[in-house]
């Protein structure tokens, strides 16, 4: 025979219960606001100012160079800011810097672990930064000497509590931001390792951040699992700003100020793992995970181009810092420079 | 328990979210309907009739028409579709691509489409792998024998069970007509083609890392959650915002204004790197080259943040507040950037330096701001961080930017700079002279070197009498050049 409820326990969760229903009423009532003051300030859609631009002509975008030399899948790059030379790392755990014009690998750094999501140029090209399964975000200064050990001089700078899965310098080699399948982003000083600031907001893994360097303030936008990307204020740690999508995972974020149009196609089904604008904003290349890239108008919102030439996945892309090229590295163990 | 791999695990389980999936189901109930759909009919295959078979050019021509796009666009959505495993050849079996011929392919039936909510076990594998070894003895490949052994390894402990399951689902087989069979032992070997790919073959299934939380589960409903949204939302209504006419009209504006500099819209002068391997275009634009591009200062009047960004219109605009003397605002503004990105180690002492030259009464290079900005510095500066100036940088890069850039772009310094500025023409290289560029590419000195000699100029140069940077800095850029074609010669280095 069953023993009947307590009644303290029933009436605690009817109030639970009320509690929860009225904040929910509450919460959608201010959604409702917001929604009608931004309603208020839609006075115009993308679409419409675009038709009076131009339009693009055709496009002879090439595979100029393919960098042969992973044995695993490559997880990400990054352009050194003398436009040639980049830094890639692999799901083996080797970071390679390579002189991408002649293909020519210049460095490279064996890390202690497997999956290195995240690497990272520093703006003097002296350095590189590199994290992923460690938890950890390295910097290791690059030498001159073919037959030095970079390992031995590298320095630990960020800790995190869970994977790692972007990194990158801020204006100088002497701070670095990551962000962390822990969900947090955290700013670091290079040299002690010290915390400067952390970001706290995600609700899940964070996959990705973009640094958007402006006139007064200095802010970042981050993207994860939680189909948010959320912009931030470096100097306080708050979040600024947060855009939901409502499909998937943001894999990459650039920096934009609000979301004006959405990209699609019907005859893509597939996700995008990466994305980047060209110099002037007009176009946005994406990375798929059906192993093409697609090119798309930003104002007109029309796919412009699809390149093939990945034999799997393509998980990382970045325009080059003059604009000239843009780099892409796959799961098929390569990258490629188109133009 | 089977042992998936070797990974530390770090509290991952869940899959991310495979989006496409749901999206590619929408397409493949479009590609079986009767009227609308991809035409099929019955096929013969040895002795059998296999029912609704399609060939690989009926499936591409369907998708190309459907999407609007082209053969080589829907040979790679259609062999995706393949790899994901809706659709499986007939022949080739084990090469997952749609060929555009006559290559025959069948819709995979639902009960075996990939699905988000959880991965394809060990278990089905072995007792599918045991199904055909009872069948038939030395069927299995090299690497499905390979994992045979290893599952008979590992799940020795319900090895009975499993070859249960086997013998049952073959004795149950046996009971299906010929026909049946044959289709159903194609659906399955098709399968588990897509779920244990061979060694060495790209598998769509391969996602990666598992994520930390479950992608499908929805957060708890808590207060907490509530009190979090609302204040979310609070911020939200009372952050300012702009009409979307203004956003959107800057957004447009700064395509229109950077489209001649976008080197995938515009002609790169002399040729893009990338394309004729020709680097006349970087050394012509190195940082501190003494004579730059038209584009380059033209760029420079776009904003004052891309003039004080370029380091060649930075020492020029340098060279003009020289003249007006107000150099201290520029100088003060790079020590609060050395401030807010340097390293935490010298942060007290440069915030103190900065003081002293630029801030205290009586200071060397006093910067004229506003009292009340004044005050509040100075009383940040008694416990400085790396912020303490922010409210005086700003001040005084308004100044700058309302002020100082607008006179710049009327001034001497920069009608000289703009007037002396090359315009080079483009390169007209025929096919065997690219080629013969492609065998030419050298390689550039490092960063590395280029920082190492920049540090010693700027040690000579604190050590001798004040020298003109410009002329310093192009020495520099020159020693790192590379001879170039169709570069004019450089004028003659004055020491």
């Amino acid at each position: 025979m069953r023993s009947p409820p307590i009644p303290e326990m029933a009436t605690q969760e009817v109030q639970l219960s009320e509690t929860l229903a009225h904040l929910k009423t509450e919460s959608d009532t201010l959604k409702g606001k917001l929604e009608e003051e931004r309603a208020k300030l839609h006075d115009v859609e993308l679409h419409q100012v675009a038709e009076k631009v131009e339009g693009l002509g055709q496009f002879v975008m090439k595979t100029r160079r393919t960098l042969k030399g992973h044995g695993n899948k490559v997880l990400c790059m990054d352009w050194c800011k003398d436009k040639r030379r980049i830094v890639s790392s692999s799901q083996d755990g080797k970071v390679i810097v390579w002189d991408a014009f002649t293909t020519n690998k210049e460095h490279a750094v064996t890390m202690p672990c497997t999956w290195v999501m995240a690497c990272a140029y520093a703006p003097s090209g002296c350095a590189v930064a590199c994290g992923g399964l460690d938890n950890k975000c390295s910097v290791y200064p690059l030498s001159l000497d073919k037959n030095e050990n970079l390992a031995a001089k590298k320095k630990s700078v960020a800790m995190h509590t869970n994977y790692l899965s972007a990194c990158s310098f801020t204006n100088s080699d002497m701070q670095i931001l990551t962000s962390s399948g822990d969900g947090t982003c955290a700013l670091w000083d290079v040299e002690s390792g010290q915390l400067l600031q952390s970001f706290h907001g995600h609700a899940a893994d964070v996959l990705c951040l973009d640094l958007a360097p402006s006139e007064t303030g200095n802010t970042f936008v981050s993207g994860g699992c939680d189909k948010k990307a959320n912009v931030w204020d470096m100097r306080s740690g708050q979040c600024i700003q947060s855009f939901e999508t409502h499909e998937s995972d943001i894999n990459n974020s650039s920096e934009a100020d609000r979301e004006v149009a959405i990209y699609s196609k019907e005859s893509i089904i597939f996700g995008v793992s990466s994305v980047d604008f060209s110099l002037s904003g007009r176009l946005l290349f994406g990375g798929y995970n059906d192993y093409t890239i697609n090119v798309w108008d930003v104002l007109k919102g029309t796919r412009v181009s699809i390149l093939f030439g990945h034999e799997n996945r393509v998980s990382t892309l970045r325009v080059s810092p003059d604009g000239t090229a843009f780099c892409t590295g796959s799961w098929d163990h390569t990258l490629r420079t188109w133009a | 328990m089977t042992i998936r791999n070797t990974l530390r695990d770090h509290g991952q389980r869940y899959r991310p979210r495979i989006a496409c999936l749901k999206k590619a189901e929408k397409v493949l109930l479009e590609m079986q309907d009767p009227k609308t759909g991809v035409k099929s009919q019955p096929q013969r295959l040895v002795i059998t009739t296999i029912p609704h078979a399609i060939t690989g050019e009926d499936i591409l021509s369907w998708l190309a028409d459907r999407f609007q796009i082209d053969t080589q666009e829907a040979r790679n959505f259609g062999s995706m579709l393949v790899a994901l495993g809706y659709i499986y050849p007939l022949q080739d079996h084990k090469r997952l691509v749609i060929k555009p011929d006559a290559s025959l392919y069948r819709f995979q039936t639902p009960y075996f489409w990939p699905t988000q909510q959880w991965p394809v076990e060990d278990t089905d594998y072995a007792i599918y792998l045991a199904k055909r070894n009872i069948r038939k003895k030395g069927i299995l490949e090299l690497h499905e024998q390979e994992q045979y052994n290893r599952l008979h390894k590992w799940m020795n402990h319900k090895w009975d069970f499993i070859v249960m399951q086997a013998k049952e689902q073959y004795r149950a087989a046996k009971e299906r007509k010929k026909p049946d069979r044959v289709v159903f032992d194609c659906q399955e070997r098709a399968y588990w083609v897509v779920h244990r790919p061979p060694p060495g073959t790209v598998s769509a299934m391969d996602y990666g890392l598992d994520r930390r939380i479950d992608p499908n589960a929805d957060e708890e409903k808590t207060p907490d959650f509530y009190g979090r949204i609302m204040i979310f939302t609070q911020q939200s209504i009372m952050r300012p915002r702009v009409k979307s006419s203004v956003s959107i009209g800057a957004l447009v504006k700064y395509c229109a204004t950077y489209n001649g500099h976008d080197p995938f819209l515009s002609k790169c002068l002399p040729s893009n790197p990338w394309i004729t391997d020709d680097i006349t275009y970087w050394n012509l634009n190195m940082p501190n080259v003494e004579i730059p591009t038209k584009m380059r200062v033209e760029r420079w009047t776009f904003s004052f943040g891309e003039l004080l960004s370029d380091p060649r219109g930075r020492d020029d605009f340098r060279l003009f507040l020289k003249k007006e003397f107000s150099g201290e605002n520029l100088a003060f503004w790079e020590g609060c950037e050395d401030l807010k990105w340097g390293t935490a180690a010298t942060m007290r002492e440069k915030a103190e330096q900065i003081y002293k030259s630029f801030l205290a009464r009586g200071a060397p290079r006093w910067i004229n701001i506003d009292g009340k900005t004044m005050e509040i510095t100075v009383n940040g500066l008694k416990h400085p961080h790396r912020y303490v100036l922010d409210a005086a940088q700003t001040h005084i890069y308004m100044l700058m930017k309302k002020d100082s850039f607008g006179r710049y772009l009327k001034s001497p310094v920069f009608k000289d700079t703009l007037k002396k500025a090359v315009c080079p023409e483009e390169h007209k290289y025929s096919d065997a002279q690219l080629e013969q560029n492609a065998k030419n590419r050298r390689p550039s000195l490092s960063p590395i070197v280029l920082r190492q000699q920049e540090k010693e100029h700027r040690a000579k140069m604190a050590a001798n009498a004040p020298v003109d940077i410009t002329q310093v800095m192009s020495k520099l850029s020159k020693t790192g050049k590379e001879v170039s074609p169709c570069r004019r010669p450089p004028p003659p280095a004055k020491t």
